[in-house]
Parts: C-alpha cells; sequence; structure tokens
C-alpha cells in the first residue's frame, strides 16, 4: 500500500468518486489549474476537464448556492471553500436552505452536497486562517459536520460523504495536511458517518478528542503509558454531528475519568457537548471532574502567539494527571 | 405598449495621461506641485523595496506569509494622495504602499506580518482601518463610515480598496448599491491586477471592464490606466473632490497587474505564464513615473541613486528596529489583551490557569 499525506488521500477520494459517478463536481475557487491552494483538487482538472473542476468567481454565497441547486437536479456537488474563515459569506445558504430543504419540501428534495474546508491552526497563516469554528455547523439540524484525523479515515470519509444524502460539512485540518503519510489501499475504503471509533485501548482514563488535536493527544497518551504507568482509553470523534455517544460513554463507564481536547474555544464547543452526555449517562460512573484541554475563549492570536493558544502536550498532560490524582 | 430600448446615460469613462512609453498627454496633465511629485516617487521606490525586503524576510523564515504589492505602487499611491488626514481609508491586504503613505511604519508592516497582534495598529492616529483579509467585506465598511460623515455634515470621505476578484462578492455589490441610494462620500478603488490567485480577470466577470459595474447602480465609474501615476491621481482627485460636494460615490476600476505570487504561499507557475509576466515589465509604473520626472527636470539618474541608498537605509533601520521588537514581544499572556473590554470573568479564570501553566510549563519553551 502506498504511504501517502491527508491532501493526496483527499485527492485520490474525489478522483476514485469522480471516475465512478459523473454527477460528482468539484467548484470552488482556484480549485481548476491552481490545485486548490493545498493543492487537495491537484490534476482533477486536467483528467475530467472544466465541467468537473469547476473554478468559481470569488464568492462563497454564490459557491454555496449554486452546489444547493445542483444538488437539487441531482449532481453530487464538492464544494471548497478556500479556508474555512471565509465560510461565513455561506453560512446562511446552509443554515437557510441546505440543512433544511428535504425538510421543507417534506422529503421531495434532498441536498446531497459536501463543503470542504480547511480549518484550524498551526500553520502560521495570517488573520481568518486558523480558527476552529466546527460549533457553527454542528449545532445546525439537518446538517453532518466531519473532521479527519489522517489520510486513512480523511479518504474514507469523504467517499463517504460524497454518497451521504445529506449535507455535509467536511472539515480538514491543515496543520495534518502533510504533517504525516498514512498506508491507504488503492481499492475504494468508506467508513460511516456518525461513528466515532477507539484508538488506543486502556483502562485508566478515556481521552477524546478529534482532527488535527489527535495527534498531541496521541502523543500524551504514550507519555502517560510510559512515564506514568496510565493506560488510557483514546476515542477519535471523526464526526461532530451527528454525535456518537456510544464508545466514549462506554469507555469512561470502565475508567470513570475523562478529558476532552479541541481547539476550537472552550464554551459551547464539541467539548460542552461531550461533557453532557458523560453527564446523562455515565454520571454514576464518574470518579472525577471531566477536563477539557482547548483553545481559550478568545480570538487565536497571530503565530508568534498560536502556540500558546493551541493546546499541546503539555497542556493536557498537565489535565491529564490532575484528572488522575483528584 | 411598444417594445424599445432603454438608454441609459452611461458615466462610465476611461483615463490614460503618461503612457507605456513615458509619452505625456499634455492637455489631461494633473496639476501636481514638483514637492507632491518627488514625495510620490519616493513613496514608490520605497513601497517597492520594502515590498523585495519582505519578500528577502519571508524566504528566510524570519517573517510569515504576505500579499506582495511590486507593480501596483501607482493604483494605490495615486489613490491616496489627494486624501486628507481626517479622510478614511479601508485597505484590503496588498495597499501596503498606501498605508505607509497614511502614516503605518514600516516597523508594524514587519510586526504584523512577523506573527505579532501588535503591528496591526497604526504608531500615528489617523483614520484607517487595520488590513481586512476577507475579500471586499471593507467596501461596506467604507459605505457606512461615509455615511456617517454625511450625517455629522463634515466633507470628509471614506476610501475602500478591493481587487479585481472582490468585484464578484456580495459585499461589494451592496457597497455600490447603497452608495448610489444615499450618495455617500465613498470612493471604491478597485485594483484590477488581472488575477484573484490563479482565476484570470476574464474568468472572473463577463463585464468587458469592472468600472462598468458602477453603472448599474448608477453612480459615475472610471477604468483608469493604474500604472500611470497621473491617471490615478487625477481620477481619485476628481472623485474625492465630489464626494466632498455632497455628489456621492465613485468607482474606480485601476488597471494593471500583480506582477508577483499572490501571497508569498502561491506559485504563479502553475496558471500564468513567464511571457504574460514579461509583457507588463514593460509597463512598470515607476520607470514610466522616472522618466515624465526626468523630462520635467526635477529628477535625475544621480538623485535617483541617492533615493536608492537613503531609501535602502531607512528599510535596513526599520528591519533593524522590528526585529529588535519581536525579540522583546513575546509575552504570551498578551494574547488575552483586547479581546473585550473586560474579560469575562469565565475567560479570566481561562487566563489565570494559563498563567499557572506558563509558571509550570513555559520554562520548557513550549509557548512562546
Ligand atoms: C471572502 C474571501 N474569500 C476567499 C479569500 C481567499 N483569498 C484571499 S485573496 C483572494 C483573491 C483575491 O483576488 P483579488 O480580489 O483580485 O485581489 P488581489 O489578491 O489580486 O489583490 C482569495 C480568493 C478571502 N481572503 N476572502
Ligand atoms: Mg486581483
Amino acid at each position: 500500500m502506498p504511504k501517502v499525506t491527508m491532501v493526496q488521500a483527499l485527492n485520490m477520494a474525489l478522483r476514485q468518486e469522480m471516475e465512478k459517478d459523473d454527477r460528482v463536481i468539484i467548484l470552488g475557487e482556484d480549485v481548476g489549474l491552481d490545485g486548490g491552494v493545498f493543492r487537495v483538487t491537484d490534476g482533477l482538472v486536467q483528467e475530467f476537464g472544466e465541467d468537473r473542476s469547476v473554478d468559481t468567481p470569488l464568492a462563497e454565497s454564490g459557491i454555496v448556492g449554486m452546489s444547493i441547486g445542483m444538488a437539487l437536479y441531482g449532481l453530487r456537488p464538492v464544494c471548497e471553500i478556500q479556508f474555512s474563515g471565509f465560510s461565513y459569506h455561506n453560512f446562511h445558504q446552509i443554515e437557510n436552505h441546505a440543512a433544511r430543504l428535504r425538510w421543507r419540501s417534506q422529503g421531495r428534495f434532498q441536498v446531497p452536497m459536501v463543503l470542504r474546508t480547511p480549518y484550524g491552526g498551526g500553520v502560521r497563516a495570517l488573520e481568518h486562517h486558523s480558527e476552529s469554528r466546527e460549533t457553527f455547523w454542528s449545532h445546525i439540524p439537518g446538517l453532518k459536520m466531519v473532521i479527519p484525523s489522517g489520510p486513512r479515515n480523511a479518504r474514507a470519509l469523504l467517499v463517504s460523504a460524497i454518497r451521504d444524502p445529506d449535507p455535509v460539512i467536511f472539515y480538514e485540518g491543515k496543520a495534518i495536511y502533510r504533517a504525516f503519510r498514512e498506508e491507504v489501499p488503492e481499492e475504494e475504503e468508506t467508513m460511516p458517518i456518525g461513528q466515532s471509533q477507539r484508538v488506543k485501548e486502556g483502562k485508566d482514563l478515556t481521552m477524546i478528542s478529534y482532527g488535527a488535536m489527535m495527534r498531541p493527544t496521541l502523543q500524551a497518551a504514550e507519555t502517560l503509558q510510559e512515564k506514568d504507568g496510565i493506560e488510557t482509553d483514546v476515542i477519535d470523534l471523526l464526526t461532530i454531528s451527528p454525535m456518537d455517544d456510544t464508545l466514549f460513554v462506554e469507555s469512561v463507564q470502565k475508567t470513570g475519568r475523562a478529558l476532552v481536547v479541541h481547539e476550537a474555544p472552550r464554551t459551547l464547543g464539541p467539548g460542552a457537548e461531550i461533557v453532557s452526555r458523560l453527564v446523562e449517562k455515565a454520571f454514576y460512573y464518574l470518579e472525577a471532574p471531566v477536563a477539557r484541554v482547548t483553545g481559550f475563549d478568545i480570538i487565536i492570536p497571530l503565530f508568534s502567539r498560536e502556540n500558546a493558544y493551541l493546546p499541546n502536550v503539555h497542556r493536557i498532560l498537565r489535565a491529564a494527571r490532575k484528572v488522575m490524582s483528584s | 405598449m411598444p417594445r424599445k430600448k432603454i438608454t441609459i446615460p452611461s458615466k462610465v469613462e476611461s483615463l490614460s495621461i503618461l503612457n507605456e512609453k513615458g509619452q505625456l498627454d499634455k492637455t489631461l496633465e494633473p496639476d501636481i506641485p514638483e514637492e507632491l511629485l518627488l514625495k510620490l516617487h519616493r513613496a514608490m521606490v520605497l513601497g517597492r523595496r520594502f515590498d523585495e525586503r519582505l519578500l528577502s524576510l519571508q524566504r528566510q523564515g524570519r517573517i510569515g506569509t504576505f500579499a506582495p504589492i511590486t507593480g501596483q505602487e501607482a493604483s494605490q499611491l495615486g489613490a491616496v494622495a489627494p486624501l486628507r488626514d481626517t479622510d478614511w481609508m479601508a485597505p484590503s491586504f496588498r495597499e501596503m504602499a498606501a498605508e505607509l503613505w497614511r502614516g503605518k511604519a514600516m516597523e508594524s508592516v514587519i510586526l504584523a506580518y512577523g506573527g505579532y497582534n501588535e503591528g496591526w495598529p497604526d504608531e500615528k492616529e489617523h483614520n484607517d482601518l487595520p488590513v481586512a483579509i476577507p475579500v471586499a467585506s471593507q467596501v461596506l465598511h467604507a459605505l457606512g463610515i461615509a455615511w456617517a460623515m454625511k450625517y455629522r455634515q463634515k466633507d470628509d470621505v471614506a476610501m475602500a480598496f478591493l481587487g479585481d476578484g472582490g468585484t464578484s462578492e456580495g459585499d461589494f455589490h451592496e457597497g455600490l448599491n447603497f452608495a448610489g441610494v444615499y450618495q455617500a462620500p465613498v470612493i471604491i478603488i478597485c485594483q484590477n491586477n488581472q488575477w484573484a490567485i490563479s482565476v484570470p480577470r476574464s474568468k472572473q466577470t463577463r463585464s468587458k471592464t469592472l468600472a462598468q459595474k458602477a453603472l448599474a447602480y448608477d453612480i459615475p465609474g472610471i477604468q483608469v490606466d493604474g500604472n500611470d501615476i497621473l491617471a490615478v491621481y487625477a481620477a481619485s482627485k476628481e472623485a474625492i473632490d465630489r464626494a466632498r460636494a455632497g455628489e456621492g460615490a465613485t468607482l474606480i476600476e485601476n488597471v494593471t497587474y500583480r506582477m508577483m505570487m499572490h501571497t508569498t504561499a502561491d506559485d504563479p507557475k502553475r496558471y500564468r505564464t513567464d511571457k504574460e509576466v514579461n509583457a507588463w515589465k514593460k509597463r512598470d509604473p515607476i520607470i514610466r513615473f522616472q522618466k515624465y520626472l526626468i523630462d520635467k527636470g526635477i529628477l535625475s539618474d544621480k538623485k535617483i541613486n541617492t533615493l536608492e541608498e537613503d531609501v535602502k537605509a531607512e528599510i535596513q533601520g526599520a528591519v533593524d528596529n522590528a526585529e529588535a521588537m519581536m525579540k522583546k514581544t513575546i509575552e504570551p499572556m498578551d494574547m488575552f489583551n483586547h479581546a473585550y473590554e473586560e474579560l469575562p470573568p469565565y475567560t479570566e479564570q481561562q487566563r489565570k490557569e494559563f498563567e499557572e501553566e506558563l509558571a509550570e510549563i513555559g520554562k520548557e519553551g513550549n509557548h512562546a
């Protein structure tokens, strides 16, 4: 199996779906010749032509509104919003239409579109290029919100998102686009949306994270194992909405202790929902308060202080040890 | 009920005064005092050289991503030169030369591109807005400022900048429409540099010109040779004078060229040819203006050399200052500043927790 980056894995998913299904159309700013500013759509315009990988004028509301129309007509648009920081121009198209047309038409219509967009910090970027605003999307009923954590699950989840009958927001962590490689099989792979995954098994502490934060979380898990002898059960959420709580609830029923890591601001971040589910479903098993290691409730600073803002191994370790000692 | 053509009086024009060869249309030559001409020339050279220096700093990893302005010096300096201090400017992210002209320190530019929020506010107390990255969003802010100026019965104006790509955004059209409806004293400068990252002007809109977008909103629109600083100045001055006199908004399209990459993260070889870039080199705004000034007898090769030396030293001074500041300015706690007038209790608690953490683990150097 070839070892590829997440950018290449996503490209592979798009290529294979486009080959298979002529309803799949890519559209967005610079997705054609340029291959997208992160090169996720590299080579697709050459292979499939300008009708399948469509460079649009610079207008996000236009891109998403048009995608909705295409989806209503039976196509499977995969639109790219260059940075999630610019997806607020199209917020109303998602909240007011994409997420509601099935409901509004009482099942007559559906909007099977995917909105792919890079999110998160860690790449020394300009303002609006480092935020983590998954809460905005995961609060919208009728919409799905997926965040892969590496090449292999990114590829499989993107295929599933394209085939999903409902609109999906697909966040791609900039920090992990090229940070590491994984083996990804040439044969088709899908992964169910709405299912979390256990990536490490342990009995002492449940760690729940997703996206780019899986890396520091797993690194911390290793250190805890080696230095502290703490065995962690690590859950990768993969889908933020609809949130799958089966694994992490079951895990906490076993460990009694939990820690959530995300780079989004703390207040009303996905961690708030996770903790609520634990209170609802595992309250009597909890042996310590659940900890949240998150971005702070401030705007992420420019990159000289970015590392101070983003959760890192040290902060995760510190919080984990506190949970273990209380 | 006959069917007939509706004729709409067009207020759309084009303007060029100093052509590619540096030849002047005497009848259109604006009356600019010598001192201002030389000041503009210096600002163009400073803008170009500073841009080059920023690029080398970026390539050495001493600053982060930025959007070069090379080739667009006339297009932005000619536009802001007729503004007064009490006027307001709302830049996008590619108006560094205009910002320096309005009083921004080079140190601030370096600091901001170096990843320090401290670089955002201006040293000088004037009214310009910080850089706006969400394309075209600032047009509406300038419009609102202009509306407020009119409400307060001031004869000031607001000037917004955006690019050719920006004319596709709803915010641009909403701004033009509001400006027309309210006859607001706003001047919208579109720097048509032919590219929006990899998307050429021809794919951005079917319209022949960007200036003609003004027609739909019944405000004057003018397409100007943006590499001709005399034309840009003249068009901007007229628009500003009209706005001050209560005659409303203008859209100015400066036809220019983005000589460099979109930002330092971009590779233009993927989508455009050297041939195209080289053709535009011949239309360099600085060379053209220098020829005009030399013909006028107020500039010489010798003076240019002295100026270049001077500018180089000024830039070096700014780089040294900025790098010294960056060495000092790494207090991570400062990221909690300015989020609110007063930090809410739960955020304040987070700040305190972080302070404790820093005391414990910051020593290991993971927080800077
Ligand atoms: C609303 C929004 N969408 C996308 C981007 C990403 N982006 C930054 S600059 C740019 C192209 C801008 O082109 P143009 O308006 O012509 O200005 P130029 O960069 O040429 O100065 C894009 C797509 C952005 N900053 N804002
Ligand atoms: Mg442009």
